[in-house]
């Protein structure tokens, strides 16, 4: 479910990955939901002593997780979540999936049932290059973030940082933290979280819970 | 066997079934759940590596519907190869090197634990039809039974295809604190309609064919030869897949180089089914095969929790790893997915693996380099969290 570079398990673990373990506390339980080769569950368990379950779509990424000793089940974001108790995870954790899946905001909704909060990133199509390539060319963008063609992406349902912010407002969730990265998840503290967010990181990873829990 | 033994023993005749047997249930009786009261009786099993001194390093493996005692080695009443020896041994996933693997013959079965075959001790005659009726969770508290004989409190894995799924599945149901690990592979929660119904077929082949006599063939010295090999040919195709079939025999003709015009078995597949039925009577009972299948078809762990699935697993220590194949249409990816969202609504362990293969049912027997993989990664994350005890 994840795109981007794979890495070999907890050695090599990508950078945006990193970013989501540093929001997550010593201790607790999660569900990371795209869980692709299990990376993050194995360096939560690994550095955190994280209770970690996964969801993946692809039968290799599963096959994979639960052959490193994972617990790590096939399944949909859209339609596997129903089946998680409410409340049952610290966090659940959505990386780089959210514009993969069929309706967002119920999955978004979904997770801050399951989890009592929700670790997102998501790609940022505000970013200037993603602009800049509409405009001038007029053509669908395919940069470094984003390097496929429109008919061969998974990405169905792209949105801005700014998107991100207001359907989060929509459906009464709470932003606790927003972290603006480049594309391979290195920190971008000079743009912070204010109105260049949208226009300079290349993706956001956002903690979120619901107001009145966590 | 003689049932009323009451002491261990080593049977090795050529006409009893070799190997190890205990009887069970000589000072308390196993009520079933018919509300029959059965003992004492025999359990016949085998055992491969070594048990530690703590105990702690059991995996009870559980037989499908024709299985037996003997999963690796050469199986002493058929001559033949054990029934998963790409499974258990030395180096392979369950290492015998590492685990005391437990393997019985289940309740009701033929390799030497009573069943219909066995003396009735009240007349000295076969069951037959008066033996009771076995559930899948009847066969699990014999093992139970029977593990408890052999001091052991708790398993690390408990395992099992097909019916030995199902009695995986069970033993976490009825004794979740004895149970760290489980791998039920195709497996279900619950006999399906069609599955009813195929195993319905076999049953009245057997019962329909006059050397069965009620079910007191052996009286007569006689066996329904022609009905249980029918019942084998019928379930046979449905452990089988229409690719798996077809890659094997296609349309080719057996010892022929044109069509005989009548009804002999002119194509290969033909051949190897009649094959099939005919070395399967020589190995099992006509009356275990009918109360085996009935087992299989009155398991409903759904029905049992009225209708909450979920509810079987509640707090459940276990941790699960379910294991389906894509060409299995008898226990379909489907029906092990029920399993899974129930453990996840249910907030358990739970690990679910589907394995690319086009073998049918029977692939879980066979050599699936991606379900060895599985599950000995499993095994590995289940020992790290295993001290020996249930949490």
């Amino acid at each position: 479910m994840s795109s981007g570079p794979t890495s070999d398990p907890g050695s090599n673990i990508r950078v945006d990955l990193l970013l989501i373990a540093d929001m997550i506390d010593t201790g607790s339980r999660v569900l990371d939901v795209g869980c692709g080769n299990g990376a993050l569950l194995h360096h939560l368990a690994r550095t955190k002593n994280v209770d970690g379950r996964g969801i993946e779509l692809s039968q290799a990424g599963v096959n994979a997780c639960v052959a490193q000793g994972l617990s790590v089940v096939q399944g949909d974001a859209d339609t596997d979540l129903v089946n998680y108790p409410t409340a049952s995870f610290d966090y659940a954790v959505l990386s780089q999936t959210l514009q993969q899946v069929r309706r967002p905001g119920d999955v978004l909704a979904e997770l801050l049932r399951i989890g009592r909060r929700a670790v997102i990133s998501i790609p940022n199509f505000g970013h200037w290059s993603v602009r800049w390539q509409l405009a001038v060319t007029g053509r669908m963008p395919v940069t470094k973030a984003l390097t496929q063609q429109w008919h061969d992406t998974p990405n169905s349902h792209f949105c801005t940082i700014k998107d991100f912010i207001e359907l989060c407002a929509a459906l009464s969730i709470r932003i606790e933290r927003h972290i603006s990265a480049d594309r391979l998840g290195n920190r971008m503290n000079f743009v912070g979280d204010g109105p260049f967010a949208n226009l300079l990181s290349e993706q956001g990873v956002f903690l979120l819970s619901r107001p009145g829990t966590g | 066997m003689n049932s009323t033994q009451r002491h261990e023993e080593v049977v090795t005749g050529p006409e009893e079934r070799a190997g190890r047997t205990v009887v069970l249930g000589t000072e308390t009786p196993l009520t079933l759940d018919s509300g029959t009261e059965l003992g004492p009786f025999t359990i016949a099993y085998e055992t491969y590596g070594q048990l530690n001194d703590e105990k702690s390093n059991v995996i009870l493996v559980c037989h499908a519907l024709t299985g037996d005692q003997f999963v690796t080695g050469i199986n002493p009443v058929t001559g033949r190869d054990g029934w998963w020896p790409l499974m258990v041994g030395p180096g392979l996933p369950f290492d015998t090197d590492r685990y005391f693997v437990v393997c019985a013959n289940v309740l009701g079965g033929c390799m030497g634990t009573t069943g219909p075959r066995s003396d009735d001790p009240k007349t000295g005659r076969p069951y037959g039809l008066s033996f009771p009726v076995i559930t899948i969770k009847d066969m699990v508290r014999a093992q139970a039974m029977l593990l408890d004989h052999l001091g052991i409190d708790k398993i690390f894995c408990v395992s099992g295809g097909s019916m030995g799924g199902m009695q995986a599945l069970q033993w976490t149901v009825t004794y979740p604190e004895r149970v760290h690990a489980a791998i039920p592979i195709g497996s279900a929660a619950h006999h399906t309609a069609q599955n009813i119904a195929l195993h319905e077929v076999g049953r009245l082949a057997i019962m329909g064919d006059t050397d069965w006599h009620g079910g007191d063939y052996l009286s007569h010295n006689a066996i329904p030869r022609a009905g249980l090999s029918v019942a084998r040919m019928a379930a046979h195709i449905s452990y089988l897949s229409e690719a798996a079939m077809h890659r094997k025999f296609g349309r080719q003709l057996q010892d022929r180089e044109t069509l005989s015009y009548g009804f002999g078995a002119d194509f290969q597949v033909e051949s190897y089914l009649r094959h099939q039925g005919e070395v399967f009577v020589e190995r099992f009972d006509a009356n275990s095969y009918l109360y085996l299948t009935r087992a299989m078809d009155y398991f409903d762990l759904i029905a049992e929790y009225r209708g909450v699935l979920a509810d079987a697993f509640q707090g459940s220590p276990t941790r699960f790893c379910i294991i389906s194949f894509t060409g299995d249409w008898l226990f379909p990816t489907s029906e092990n997915r029920t399993i899974v969202h129930a453990l996840n609504a249910a907030a358990a362990n739970v690990s679910f693996v589907e394995i690319e293969s086009d073998k049918g049912h029977d692939a879980f027997l066979l050599d699936e380099p991606e379900m060895f993989e599985t599950i000995r990664g499993f095994l590995r994350g289940a020992a790290e969290h295993w001290s020996g005890t249930t949490q």
